[in-house]
């Protein structure tokens, strides 16, 4: 039976075999007679597209969207660039081509060598940009002269342009040629070498959004590699264009309160975490990147001990001095501490144990509450709070503000700060915490640090009481035919949990130091607007002997936070001026004007009436006007 | 183990044909490669240390017995699909797909293996489940859920081409096996909505993009329609006799896409015409067909299977390959066995011909 069963089987797979052999070979057939149509049938036809097969594939590239402020005013924009590209098949002589091209355009022959070497790996039909950003000028001479130049092909594309010059650099960022590096990237899997991304700011974090999908152009050129026509042709997209939410008229005068300083602003609507103005100052030309960028400004950029090429309000990490004594004001009434009736006596220094802290003015405060210790920054007030609460709890309330984390505003490498804390000391260092070490943080100075957006942030929290929403930048990605792709709605993300009482205590204090006498930041005061402020100094180096003049790089930082309008908050701001020496005297003008500009805009102060308005209005008298204002 | 029978039975003849393609192949990565400018071992010195690697592993694969698969064959299905899923939680990403397992030293593809071991493990399974009027209904059962899993895991990917192969060897195997004619029935009618289904619901864009360029190359002529008219254009012109080694003109000015590792045969068919064309395919066909006489020959039913599939996995890559750079299939990512450049192909291939000249060498220790 078995024997049986194995022989049949055995049979049987034997006929399984050979119709198995029989079907193969009838696909192998299959795949003959394909051969035999492609390679013979139809051989002519395709030897023939292949020796006219000059088919070459042009790449077009596609404009990136641009950034717009809030009002749809254009920010970053694209223009017309042209350039001179080599095609490597249809050149003769490579030497005579690069030397004469050197010649017409006025560059250094090595570096058009340079860039032909770059472009060697890839297929000879393929385009290589010699030189771009060429002038309409030359493309004019260049194009009479094609003939004599075989090979060469020239380019219009889209480039970059800043119609408003340097402003909000930093913010958008600038766009430059893909690195090796970033080619590997998973990120750019799609892209090829000789594209532009953005490198840095809105342009490198939002690139995604901002490229567009390239096209091409298939080609046909004659025998010699000249151009017939072209065959088809996939139009590149357009990126996606955003729409900010800053105010190119905001920001324009946060940048111009700085003068030549160095430091950074941030405007943030409190209401919906927008932000409205985001400089960062001294500024770079981003216009200089996307070409060749000339090695004298870069080297003066590098040089430049302002570092212009610094995203200050983004990560710009500073001890946040004075201001902090909010979040140290607000522990205090938080944990019972303290109230408003609480006093210190201010000697102009405290003593813990050998150690000896000064208070900013040396001959002291007197008897001090709150509101006086905000107002007049008395450091003697807050120590002796500080070393009530310990560092931890200070640290508690800070992180409830987010402190200590980036705030999440859009836009790559954002910094954190810092907020130390008991355990933070013993694993970084692994070393105890002092008692003496609380009270430089009570103050904002020792180990703590914020960014200039951290520090808006928590200044609108304790404007809005309590409500933070996430900071941003972008309001809306819109497709190139105007749909909105991506809206971005303020976000809530805290609801802080401390009493109404101690806000109204702090933000009490806060209006004193604007508008009391002996208020430390009167400089920032408005008179149509009530404004709420903090300053703050921060020590860069700890050793002051006496008044001699420091070195810039350590001179203090200059700190400035405010809100307003007092009673019904609508902006926050904050201002650091590095080096700026006083809070007060540096800082607070800065927020104040940035302030004025926003309530100017809102049309609730009046712009002072340019000379030229004045002449041209009939009846626009402005003493009439001033006496109007008045009544209002 | 080492039996002086085991080398007067040695297949010298399918070795010699496996040997005679590879040699073909490093001849023309070097002509496909010609124009590439390399920074490092040029391609054709890496395939010849591939091939190195290669031959070790035939050596190792050919001194164990090949009943010990049989045993081991559930184990390796277990750990490759562990290695699987591990692609799928830890794999490394790259041009959109997630395809390779990070292990320390050497980066492997799991998906490759599972090849060759989803024919041991149907063998295996096969071997003791046949019936012998054909597989009914609750035959299929298991054994698609055995195909199903990795088949779903390497499409999720996404590698279409590989997780194609896979279902493909498993249906030669099963049909070789001999299923019902109710079922093939009812398997092709179910075939219409599961490919509505899939179209619609399961296929990424790039993926539906590659078929409807199949079907109509002029849609997308600078896209990937571009790369099948490239490759149309370089077998067509290479006529009768061809253009001459290294003389292909759309090899050498870089026409072709990827032509040194999935558009092989192009290059080849340009330089050497339909003459090498031809000559190539009949040394294929040899291969695949002396594989089935393997099989034939082979007296244990593990063994059979074992060959048949195995042999249907070489066919398989060798008429898709082809089929899709002369346009008969869509461009799928599938190496040419042999021609094709790259490592992780050449090894696969090599060691299905050392299970086959395993399985040819102990015909007789039954």
């Amino acid at each position: 039976m078995i024997q049986q069963r194995y022989v049949r089987d055995n049979k049987d797979q034997g006929q399984r075999i050979l119709l198995a052999s029989l079907i193969a070979g009838a696909i192998f057939f299959v795949l003959l007679t394909r051969l035999w149509y492609l390679q013979i049938v139809d051989s002519e036809r395709l030897v023939e597209l292949s020796e006219i097969n000059r088919l070459r594939f042009v790449p077009v590239a596609a404009s990136r969207g641009a950034i717009l402020d809030r009002n749809g005013r254009i920010l970053v924009g694209n223009t017309p660039s042209f350039s001179v590209a080599v095609v490597p098949q249809e050149v003769k002589d490579k030497d005579a081509l690069l030397a004469s091209l050197a010649g017409y355009l006025g560059l250094d022959l090595a570096e058009l060598r340079q860039r032909w070497d770059k472009g060697k790996g890839r297929a000879k039909y393929y385009p290589i940009v010699i030189a771009s950003g060429i002038s309409r000028d030359q493309l004019e001479f260049l194009e009479e002269n094609q003939l004599r130049l075989p090979g060469i092909d020239l380019e219009v594309k889209p480039v970059r342009e800043y119609p408003n010059g340097t402003l909000a650099a930093h913010l958008l960022g600038y766009i430059g040629e893909i690195s090796e590096q970033e080619l590997d990237a998973e990120q750019f899997s799609e892209y090829n070498s000789g594209d532009y991304v953005g490198k840095s700011g809105l342009e490198r974090s939002w690139e995604r959004f901002l490229h567009g999908v390239d096209g091409g152009r298939q080609i046909e050129v004659d025998a010699r590699g000249r151009y017939l026509r072209t065959l088809r042709e996939t139009r590149p997209t357009v990126g996606n264009s955003m729409v900010l939410t800053i105010d190119i008229d905001l920001q324009k005068a946060a940048e111009n309160a700085f003068g030549d300083r160095a430091g950074a602003a941030v405007l943030m609507d409190v209401n919906s975490g927008e932000i409205l103005a985001f400089a960062s100052n001294p500024a770079f030309d981003p216009a200089l990147f996307a070409g060749r960028l000339d090695p004298e400004v870069w080297k003066s950029y590098l040089e430049d001990k302002r570092h212009p090429l610094e995203n200050k309000a983004l990560k710009g990490q500073y001890p946040p001095g004075s201001t902090f004594k909010i979040i140290t004001a607000l522990a205090g009434l938080e944990h019972g501490l303290i109230d408003e009736k609480t006093t210190v006596v201010c000697r102009g220094s405290y003593e813990v144990g050998k150690d000896k802290f000064n208070c900013w003015d040396k001959k002291g405060h007197g008897v001090v509450d709150l509101k006086r210790a905000l107002r007049e920054s008395c450091d003697v007030y807050f120590y002796q709070l500080g070393e009530r609460l310990g560092v931890d709890r200070i640290a508690e309330m800070a992180s409830r503000f987010g402190l200590g984390e980036a705030t999440g505003v859009g836009l790559e490498n954002e910094k954190g700060g810092l907020v130390p804390t008991t355990a933070w000391k013993e694993k970084k260092y692994g070393k105890k915490w002092f008692r003496g070490e609380t009270l430089p943080v009570s103050i904002g100075q020792g180990y703590t640090l914020m960014t200039p957006i951290q520090l808006t942030a928590m200044t609108a929290a304790l404007a809005t009481e309590g409500t933070m929403y996430r900071p941003h930048l972008v309001k809306q990605v819109v497709d190139p035919d105007g749909k909105v792709l991506k809206e971005f709605k303020p976000e809530m993300i805290r609801r802080l949990d401390i009493k109404p009482a101690s806000y109204r205590l702090v933000k009490e204090g806060l209006l004193a130091v604007v508008n009391e006498p002996r208020g430390t930041g009167a400089a920032a005061r408005l008179y149509e607007v009530k404004v709420a402020g903090k300053t703050g100094t921060s020590q860069v180096v700890k050793m002051r002997d006496g008044k001699k003049e420091l070195a810039y790089q350590y001179r203090d930082h200059a700190l400035f936070v405010a809100f307003a309008p007092f009673d019904k908050p609508e902006v926050a701001v904050s201002v650091v001026i590095e080096h700026g020496e006083h809070g007060g005297a540096a800082a607070a003008p800065v927020a104040g004007a940035i302030l004025r500009s926003y309530f100017e805009k809102k049309g609730v102060i009046r712009k002072p009436v340019p000379r030229s308005a004045k002449e041209e209005g009939e009846d626009a008298s402005p003493e009439r006007e001033r006496q109007e204002e008045k009544q209002q | 183990m080492i039996d002086r029978r085991l080398f007067t039975n040695f297949d010298w003849v399918f070795f010699g044909l496996a040997l005679l393609l590879v040699a073909i192949g490093i001849m023309n990565i070097y002509s496909a490669s010609a124009s590439y400018r390399i920074t490092g071992l040029p391609f054709h010195l890496k395939q010849l240390s591939w091939l190195g690697a290669g031959l070790l592993l035939m050596v190792a694969v050919c001194s164990i017995d090949y009943h010990i698969f049989e045993d081991l064959s559930y184990w390796f299905y277990g750990a490759v699909l562990l290695m699987l899923l591990l692609v799928m939680v830890v794999g490394r990403t790259s041009m959109g797909a997630t395809r390779w397992l990070h292990l320390g030293f050497v980066n492997i593809q799991p998906s490759e293996p599972m090849k060759i071991v989803i024919v041991m493990t149907l063998a295996r399974y096969f071997s003791r489940f046949g019936s012998q009027d054909g597989l009914g209904f609750r035959d299929m059962g298991y054994p698609l859920l055995l195909v199903g899993i990795p088949a779903l895991l390497i499409m999720k990917q996404p590698d279409l081409g590989t997780a194609i192969l896979v279902l493909l060897v498993a249906g030669t195997v099963m049909l070789f096996v001999g299923i019902r004619w109710s079922v093939i029935a009812t398997g092709l009618l179910a075939f219409i909505p599961a490919v509505y289904l899939g179209w619609h619901y399961y296929l990424r864009d790039y993926q539906k993009n590659r078929i409807l360029n199949f079907l109509n190359p002029e849609r997308d002529p600078l896209g990937s329609g571009y790369h099948l008219i490239q490759s149309k254009i370089a077998v067509g012109s290479g006529g009768i006799i061809g253009k001459g080694y290294l003389k292909g003109t759309q090899t050498q000015l870089r026409f072709l896409p990827e032509q040194h590792t999935d558009f092989a045969f192009s290059v080849f068919a340009e330089e050497w015409g339909l003459v090498g064309s031809l000559v190539l395919l009949v040394i294929y066909l040899l291969l695949v067909l002396w594989g089935l006489h393997i099989a034939g020959r082979c007296n244990d039913r593990f063994g059979r299977l074992l060959a048949v599939g195995v042999t249907a996995m070489l066919c398989w890559h060798i008429v898709i390959n082809i089929g899709m750079v002369i346009g008969l299939f869509p461009v799928v990512g599938v190496p040419l066995p042999f021609l094709s450049y790259g490592g992780t192909s050449l090894i696969t291939s090599m060691t299905a011909v050392a299970i086959l000249l395993n399985i040819s060498m102990r015909r007789f220790m039954f």
